[in-house]
């Protein structure tokens, strides 16, 4: 196959991805909180139990008025939605959905690469809360920064983990090497992955930064019409790549019961959804954490557990020769 | 002393079960309420009823009840004088301004006025809503036979005098006064 073909061909299918299984997520979303709520959920929209729910609302904020507040930092306005959405789609080009060359580029450097580039959304969060020109944007800028820049330690941290233990930064690599038993070895990183994960992502219980019956919308509340779909995109991607991340590197991505050869991305995609719907589960029960509490679960729960696990996972590491 | 973490578990553990109960919501427009009976929903009227006593427009706490009539006369074959009747001109009632606390209904000595569970008549105009003696008549189709009375209540007045004049010795025949019966 010609280089450019496959590249498209690769690029094409995680653009694929990147497009469908948010919106999966979000109607996932809509129905089971309104099923845990004691609701129906979308009923009326495609027909069918409200399918098209999301498709009905990407059509709503693409026809919406483009409104940039009059004193608000235009160029750094605008760019904001593209600098938190650009990530995700880099980060999903390198998560394998299955075993061999499922993936959209297998780098050697695959997890540090992720991390990296997940960083980045912190750089979003701050620039729409500042250009914003609005105060109530600027707190839920604020806070957010301090939330992403302090759980991104144990982020790393637990990713370091269960990267010593595979003894590669190459995400196939670290899904190849994975054996059932790590479920317990690194449990304690698994958690404190997936906890600072959500953080990450601004989700509940940890969405100080938008904080919808406090700060209206946080570092979000400026924006309308496609701007805001982006920023609302951005959300459920990143809930995809944080369940991609956390099935690829502690439940065992494409290793499954039988069949891993030609069902393998089968086992990833029930992985991510069956995170995805923890994630979701925790936004319908917890209420939201204040900044200190969320400060302190970080500082002084996360990053000395991640740094026993590391010490664990090195001793067990030698111990196993 | 009770386990950290062990509130989060209980909280997960409700949501996963309201999760798996079948939801009780009727989604309204496909599917009918079931109303409880005695619902207020529209004031029917039966006009052959109404005598025009105006009870029910003073008792209106609104003044929403509006009333014109005149009197008819009647030849009844064997009477000394014509006998003279209320008719009804004019019966309206303002639904915007009703607050169907069912005064009027009540209040009303000749059964006329009647309850119905008919809430579908939003109005785009507010005129519209002033129903006249016609569209009061319309909705007395709707108006449900009254419910059962509770098995576990007191008996009704009515119920209490006829056992009670049954329960009664039956009271011994005098024979008529002397002189002519009349």
């Amino acid at each position: 196959m010609p280089l450019w073909l496959e590249l498209a061909v690769r690029v094409g299918g995680v653009l694929v991805a990147f497009l469908v299984l948010p919106l999966l997520v979000g109607q996932t979303e809509h129905k089971v909180m309104a099923h845990m709520q004691g609701r129906l959920g979308p009923m009326y929209a495609g027909g069918y139990h409200g399918w098209a729910q999301l498709v009905a609302d990407g059509i709503k904020f693409v026809q919406k008025e483009d409104v940039v507040p009059r004193d608000a930092d235009r160029t750094v306005f605008r760019l904001a939605p593209v600098v938190a959405l650009v990530p995700y789609l880099l980060a999903l080009l390198v998560i394998p959905l299955g075993p061999g060359d499922l993936v959209g580029q297998p780098l050697d450097v695959g997890l540090f690469f992720v991390l990296a580039v997940v960083g980045v959304g912190v750089l979003a969060v701050l620039m729409s809360a500042w250009a914003s020109a609005n105060k109530y944007s600027l707190l839920g800028g604020l806070r957010g920064a301090a939330q992403l820049l302090g759980y991104e330690l144990p982020l790393v941290l637990a990713a370091a983990s269960v990267a010593m233990a595979a003894g590669t930064l190459s995400l196939p690599g670290i899904v190849q090497a994975w054996q059932p038993w790590w479920l317990i070895w690194q449990a304690p990183a698994l958690v404190i992955f997936f906890i600072a994960g959500v953080a990450e992502i601004r989700r509940p219980p940890f969405d100080m930064p938008v904080a919808d019956s406090e700060l209206v919308a946080g570092y979000m509340t400026e924006y309308t019409g496609l701007r805001f779909a982006f920023l609302l995109l951005a959300e459920y991607v990143g809930i995809v790549v944080i369940a991609a991340l956390t099935t690829v590197l502690f439940l065992g991505g494409w290793q499954g019961p039988f069949g891993d050869e030609y069902l393998g991305w089968l086992w990833t995609l029930l992985k991510v959804f069956a995170v995805a719907f923890v994630i979701i589960w925790m936004r319908v029960t917890f209420p939201r954490l204040r900044e200190d509490q969320l400060q302190r679960l970080c500082w002084l729960v996360l990053v000395p557990v991640a740094l026993g696990q590391l010490v664990l996972t090195a001793g067990v590491k030698v111990a196993l020769g | 002393m009770s386990m950290p973490g062990e509130g989060l578990a209980k909280g997960l553990a409700v949501t996963l079960k309201t999760l798996t109960k079948r939801t009780t919501t009727q989604q309204y427009p496909d599917v009918e309420p079931e109303l409880p009976p005695r619902s207020r929903g529209v004031i029917a009227l039966r006009e052959e009823n109404c005598t025009v006593c105006m009870l029910c427009a003073r008792e209106c706490p609104d003044w929403c009840i509006y009333i014109d009539s005149h009197k008819e006369e009647m030849q009844v074959p064997g009477a000394a004088r014509a006998r003279q009747r209320n008719v009804l001109d004019r019966f309206d009632i303002d639904f915007s301004l009703c607050m169907y606390c069912g005064i009027c209904v009540e209040v009303c000595p000749f059964d006329a006025l009647y309850w119905s569970p008919e809430f579908e008549y939003a109005e785009y105009d507010l005129k519209d809503l002033l129903h006249d003696k016609e569209h009061l008549g319309e909705w007395m189709a709707t108006v449900p036979p009254p419910p059962a009375h509770d098995r576990h209540g007191e008996p009704s007045k009515e119920e209490n005098t006829a056992a009670r004049k049954a329960a009664q010795p039956p009271a011994p025949k005098t024979p008529p006064a002397a002189g002519e019966p009349r």
